[in-house]
């Protein structure tokens, strides 16, 4: 009798289920996509609009608060000094990390235990910090306020990323492969750039990608390290409890976009990055 | 170059690198924070426990981390669980779920700022409903529950995303056939969670939580965006000390206090998560 009901019931309870589960996905989409459309707005708001009240819902696509934006003084050198910190970051974090990931990957050596523990070590601080006696040290030596400097510290957060990503990739080209390249006449070497670097070309850009945006987005560290040559993060961090909310909506919509296009180009290896970069 | 020496030569920028920049300033930072001057003191630690502001910051971070973090391990682990059965669109929804990853906490403070201020969104839409004749200026410190509740959501809006690629990556990882068997033996869905899911993603819980919980102590530019100095937290009392009070050795002290603590919570995390030897998937 139990049997009879239960068979009866359960196309209902399914079909109830599924539409719970339908509409928990929108739910958990909106509230990730909701709070960016309500930037969206004030970015494309004229200044005016932005401070009055009460607020429209749809963008009157006006470009007075971008256009303020980019007329603030100092914001365009500020958001110059962030692309070239991030690019000098992404650059040497790769150029560093990637021969590490390609060793750990090949090779057993002694003390391969103890250099993946320093690399997974690093992640269990909190590096910003490090920016307070590197500014004494970076003082003494002239690094300070430079591009060069801040993107020491940056490159010292993103290259614990950029080994155990390479590793993974690394790991995932059959060392069958080289060995194949080898019986055929390639040195090391040649083997490594004329087999493996153009099959882990696309990976090695999604973590240089990844690296780009760690550095983009550091607010600490960036903050105590510059003065004169502040990134944009600084600047907007500095000018907080000072700048017209247009302006601050603008910066954080300019913040925000190249994030937005650089997750979506690396989407398909963040989590192979991650699965792998766990063990 | 012969094997023996190549793998050395190639972990050798890194571990020059680290040694420079991490290891290095490590040293400098504890010579910093245990001397004012003269020989070995405790001094710069007496100073900015003994401040009043200190057990505010400290309770803020503390509290701020509990009320944030099981939000953020349920709603990962809900997204994460929910995106491991769906067949269509799950690149999308995906995408759409990690967008947070690639915003800075800066940008995300400027975000919610935008819906809690006077003029905010939030006051338009309770304006419109008809609730409140004249917009609330919410981020006073009139308000102390709502600023708290500001920097809670913009915290759990922005790093639940960091979780929920561990957790799928690590779903990912648990074979297929364990759900089958538990099926044909009629487990329910919730059992096969707490008896499948849970304790093989143990190790991922590990790393998510370790991450995040550090990432909570150094939570900063959100709170400075959304409260400003009505809610201190560790960080920037460290950044206040270091810029508005240029006294390098307190902030050196508690850049000490943040690691500490961070370090406590690590393994804390790790001893209560910690995976039986032998038992990997």
């Amino acid at each position: 009798m139990t049997t009879v009901t239960t068979d009866v019931a359960a196309p209902d309870t399914r079909r109830a289920g599924r539409y719970v589960y339908i509409a928990a996905v929108v739910l958990l989409c909106a509230w990730v996509l909701v709070p960016l459309y309500f930037l969206l707005i004030n970015t494309l708001s004229s200044p005016e609009t932005v401070n009055s009240f009460p607020k429209p819902f749809i963008p009157e696509f006006d470009l007075g608060s971008l256009g303020f934006f980019a007329g603030f003084a100092g914001i365009l050198s500020a958001l110059k000094n962030s692309i070239l910190v991030a690019g000098l970051t992404m650059i040497m974090s790769i150029l560093i990390g990637a021969p590490a990931g390609y060793a750990l990957s090949r090779f057993d050596f002694r003390g391969k235990e103890a250099f993946r523990l320093l690399i997974l070590l690093t992640r269990a601080f909190p590096l910003p910090l490090l920016a307070l006696p590197l500014a004494v040290m970076f003082i003494r030596t002239g690094l300070d306020d430079t591009v060069f400097g801040l993107s020491l510290v940056h490159t010292t957060l993103a290259i614990p990323f950029a080994v155990l990503i390479t590793f993974s990739l690394f790991s995932g080209i059959p060392l069958e492969l080289e060995e194949a390249a080898w019986t055929l006449g390639c040195t090391r070497l040649t083997a490594f750039t004329k087999v493996v670097l153009p099959l882990i070309l696309p990976g090695i850009t999604a973590s240089a990608i990844f690296a780009f945006v760690i550095s983009w987005n550091e607010v600490f560290a960036a903050a105590v390290l510059t003065i004169e040559n502040r990134t944009l993060t600084a600047f907007l961090l500095q000018n907080l409890d000072t700048s017209p909310l247009h302006l601050k909506f603008a910066g954080g919509f300019i913040l925000v976009v190249p994030a937005l296009i650089f997750i979506f180009a690396v989407r398909k290896y963040l989590f192979a990055m991650w699965g792998i970069a766990n063990r | 170059m012969n094997a023996r020496v190549l793998p050395y030569v190639l972990i050798l920028p890194v571990t020059a690198f680290l040694c420079l920049f991490f290891l290095y300033p490590f040293v400098l930072v504890a010579k910093q924070a245990f001397s004012t001057g003269d020989g070995f003191t405790l001094d710069n630690f007496r100073q900015v426990v003994g401040y009043w502001k200190f057990p505010i910051s400290l309770q803020n971070t503390l509290l701020l981390a509990a009320a944030v973090v099981p939000v953020q391990l349920a709603l990962a682990l809900l997204m994460a669980t929910m995106v491991n059965k769906m067949q269509r669109g799950r690149d999308l929804v995906l995408y759409v779920w990690t967008i947070p990853l690639g915003i800075s906490d800066l940008a995300a403070g400027i975000i919610w700022l935008a819906i809690f201020e006077q003029s905010g969104f939030l006051n338009s839409m309770l304006s419109g409903l008809g609730v409140v004749d004249r917009p609330v200026n919410f981020l006073s410190y009139q308000h102390p529950g709502v600023v708290f509740l500001a920097i809670a959501l913009a915290e759990i809006w922005r790093a639940t995303a960091i979780m929920l690629v561990i957790l799928v990556a690590g779903i990912g990882l648990i074979p297929k056939e364990y759900y089958e068997a538990a099926e044909v033996f009629g487990a329910s869905p919730w059992k096969r969670f707490t008896r499948i899911t849970l304790p093989l993603l143990r190790p991922s819980l590990q790393t998510a939580l370790v991450l995040r919980v550090i990432l909570a102590f150094e939570v900063f530019a959100v709170v400075l965006a959304l409260g400003g100095t009505l809610f201190p937290v560790l960080m920037s009392e460290t950044y206040a000390y270091q810029f508005d009070l240029l006294d390098s050795g307190a902030a050196a002290a508690m850049a000490l206090i943040i690691l500490a603590i961070s370090i406590g919570f690590t393994l804390i995390i790790l001893r209560a998560l910690r995976v039986p030897k032998g038992a990997t998937i």
